[in-house]
């Protein structure tokens, strides 16, 4: 009798808890929760966003294999982007309103971020957002898994600087928000702390494949570094077209801040051979974690799979959801929010090493230099230590 | 300036030279094909970029087998790549000119949609068959690199190469068209189809070579672009723009015009990226375009043609 009185009392205390955590508007039951997945499947973004979507699959299913989050195994609904801003919108409204996902781990560019913002800011939804971006954002309903801009950016500078002795610059980026940013904080750090020199600034229309004119222009100003963030079909070009002028990693100093694992795909190895890449994470990083990670996602994804910068961080979305929510004891938007502000959750698991949340919605996390070889791997040549998220710095902007 | 030695200022004017003549042969690869599929049969084709993405894929195949299977033969497979780039791309195109084409001959807005349409179709078959991301096949060694007449001037051997294939090409297709008397049906048909047919002409089989040799066109100028970009599902549409920008600038149904276009086009980009930013350059390049084509909209040269 009492082992049948303890069962139901546990069973009791069970639905109790349950009936608090399933209270919270969202599609949360006693046994699963849903999440909703969203990158742009299709289209010319499809060819970054695979790799973000592979990772938060295989994070989701650890997640799972582990027991779940409160008892709860995380089922995905995933929708495609399409590579349509207006599309990343919508599909955002409806996993949240349809669907009423708990959480949503999506977007890869800048302008689909700010085209979802206002639908999760208006139904106080909760998206992780994976790629290193230009900063000058904090919003109360988005978790920022990759580097904001100072962080990927200062800390490479100041690399080349002292161990490249380099004073003057060619910055050129592929025309849009991104790169701009980047430059103008790039051009400040560079002028007013290492005390060097710009000596040119270029921009070019995204899918411009034609780099003749610039590469001269580069030739006449002889920079000391080449400072680069030219994005999609465009960086392949770039590459291969400096390899054949004969701009070589052996004669030039060259860093960017746009080509990780999964661009060398298309780049080819032979192109980047001896160039540098600043990222915060790279698929070679030699620690356990990572080595579990490498070998956990080939096996769901395949041996030829790659995973650069954005993939790994995308994989940190629900393993700091997770943090957060267990802390919570609830899936409650607000709850989960109100803890990963406190600015303490740290994931000593993360493939790159260990990144802690800080309240600004930012990781802290460390900024590496690496040099690419033949094979399409990195070597990292740099860590630095671990560096506090600033996505509005003063005096940069 | 004065940092500069006179050499130095001569090896950069030179080379700055060679960019422009290697955007201008670019251009003119990427265009010939539409223009003569526009100019000759009145076709707009929307999947213009497409039959460049499969010459691009051929090669990236073709590199990947003989990588894989005769390791030998990496340093010859591109010029095979090439010949079988026109191979596929032209029976692909001849079959789309039979399943679809003909049958809008007299619906030339159709023929836009529809191309069009194809385009999106074939864009979804890349991306089923080889994946959303870009892959580059691996260059034989004697494409890489650069050639240096002297210790300054560094010309890009691929610019040299692609620059090679146009010349060749071009000569081909003026051959084709202006020699020969294939091209001499295909002019006829194009000035008066219904004389030409009352004169014996298969206008019919005019037609669909005449397309399936732009798509062969095409698909060479694919292989040619894969030594200086990379391939992706949707490669072909960031052509496309520029490929007609060539085609009418330069005045439909005339191969002269092409050519005059394409140089006038690259000369005028390559010339002003060097000293404003490459985006600006496009700006002026494609405002200058426009204006031209208000006052003038037949385009540079023109033939007159009997509607």
């Amino acid at each position: 009798m009492g082992a049948v009185l303890g069962v139901s009392m546990t069973a009791n205390i069970n639905t109790a808890v349950a009936a608090g955590v399933n209270t919270t508007g969202l599609a949360v039951t006693d046994k699963t929760v849903k999440v909703g997945i969203l990158h742009s499947l299709t289209g010319t973004m499809a060819i970054s966003e695979t790799g973000a979507q592979e990772a938060e699959k295989l994070a989701i299913k650890q997640i799972n294999e582990s027991g779940g989050i409160l008892g709860r195994q995380i089922e995905y609904i995933q929708e495609d982007g399409a590579s349509d801003w207006p599309t990343f919108a919508e599909k955002s409204r409806k996993l949240l309103v349809k669907d009423k996902v708990a959480a949503v781990f999506g977007c890869w560019t800048s302008a689909s971020r700010k085209a979802a913002l206002p639908v999760f800011e208006k139904e106080n939804g909760l998206l992780y957002y994976p790629t290193f971006y230009e900063g000058l954002e904090q919003s109360h309903n988005v978790i920022y898994t990759g580097q904001e801009a100072t962080q990927q950016i200062l800390a490479g500078l100041d690399w080349v600087a002292k161990e490249k002795k380099a004073k003057t610059f060619y910055l050129i980026g592929s025309d849009y928000i991104w790169p701009r940013t980047t430059m103008k904080i790039a051009r400040k750090h560079i002028e007013k702390v290492l005390g060097g020199r710009v000596v040119g600034e270029d921009y070019k229309p995204l899918g411009n494949t034609q780099f003749g004119s610039t590469i001269n222009k580069i030739r006449l100003k002889k920079p000391d570094v080449i400072y680069a963030a030219v994005v999609g079909g465009s960086n392949v070009a770039w590459f291969k077209q400096l390899k054949a002028a004969g701009i070589t990693g052996k004669k030039q100093t060259l860093l960017t801040l746009s080509v990780t694992e999964d661009e060398v795909l298309g780049i080819g190895g032979q192109n980047l051979k001896g160039f540098y890449s600043v990222m915060k994470y790279f698929q070679s990083q030699t620690n356990s974690n990572n080595m579990k990670f490498v070998k956990e996602f080939k096996k769901m994804h395949g041996e030829d799979s790659v995973i650069g910068d954005v993939t790994q961080a995308a994989y940190l979305g629900p393993w700091l959801w997770k943090a957060a929510v267990e802390r919570a004891g609830s899936f409650d938007v607000d709850k989960v929010v109100a803890e990963s502000e406190k600015g303490d959750i740290e994931l000593k698991t993360a493939p790159e090493g260990y990144v802690k949340l800080h309240k600004n919605h930012h990781l802290w996390s460390k900024t590496r230099v690496a040099q690419w070889n033949e094979d399409g791997q990195a070597t990292v040549v740099f860590e630095s230590d671990l560096i506090e998220p600033n996505p509005f710095p003063k005096g940069y902007q | 300036m004065s940092d500069y030695t006179t050499q130095e200022l001569i090896s950069i004017f030179a080379m700055q030279g060679f960019a422009g003549f290697s955007l201008f042969s670019v251009l003119l690869l990427m265009a010939l094909g539409l223009a003569i599929i526009f100019g000759q049969m009145g076709v707009i084709n929307m999947a213009h970029g497409e039959f460049m993405a499969v010459g691009a894929y051929t090669t990236y195949l073709l590199s990947a087998m003989s990588e894989q299977y005769f390791p030998a033969f990496v340093q010859y497979y591109f010029i095979f790549a090439i010949i079988l780039s026109f191979i596929i791309a032209g029976l692909l195109g001849y079959l789309a000119e039979f399943a679809l084409i003909r049958h809008l001959y007299k619906r030339p807005l159709d023929t836009l949609l529809a191309t069009w349409g194809l385009s999106l179709i074939m864009q979804q078959i890349f991306r089923s068959v080889f994946g959303a991301r870009e892959v580059s096949p691996t260059l034989p060694e004697w494409l890489l690199g650069s050639y240096q007449p002297t210790e300054t001037i560094d010309i890009p051997l691929n610019g040299i190469f692609v620059l090679g294939l146009t010349a060749f090409v071009t000569l081909g297709v003026f051959i084709l068209m202006y020699r020969s008397t294939w091209g001499l049906r295909v002019r006829a048909t194009t000035q008066n189809r219904v004389m030409s047919g009352a004169v014996g002409i298969n206008t019919k089989k005019i037609d669909r070579l005449t397309f399936a040799l732009g798509c062969g066109i095409a698909g060479i100028a694919g292989a040619a672009f894969t030594t200086i970009a990379s391939t992706g599902p949707t490669t072909g549409s960031l052509y496309i723009v520029d490929t007609f920008m060539v085609v009418v600038f330069g005045g439909a149904a005339s191969l002269f015009g092409t050519i005059a276009s394409a140089f006038s086009i690259a000369q005028a980009q390559s010339i002003l990226e060097f000293f404003i930013s490459g985006s600006m350059a496009k700006v002026i390049t494609l405002l200058t375009i426009v204006v031209f084509l208000m006052m003038r909209p037949e385009g540079l040269f023109s033939i007159k043609v009997r509607k």
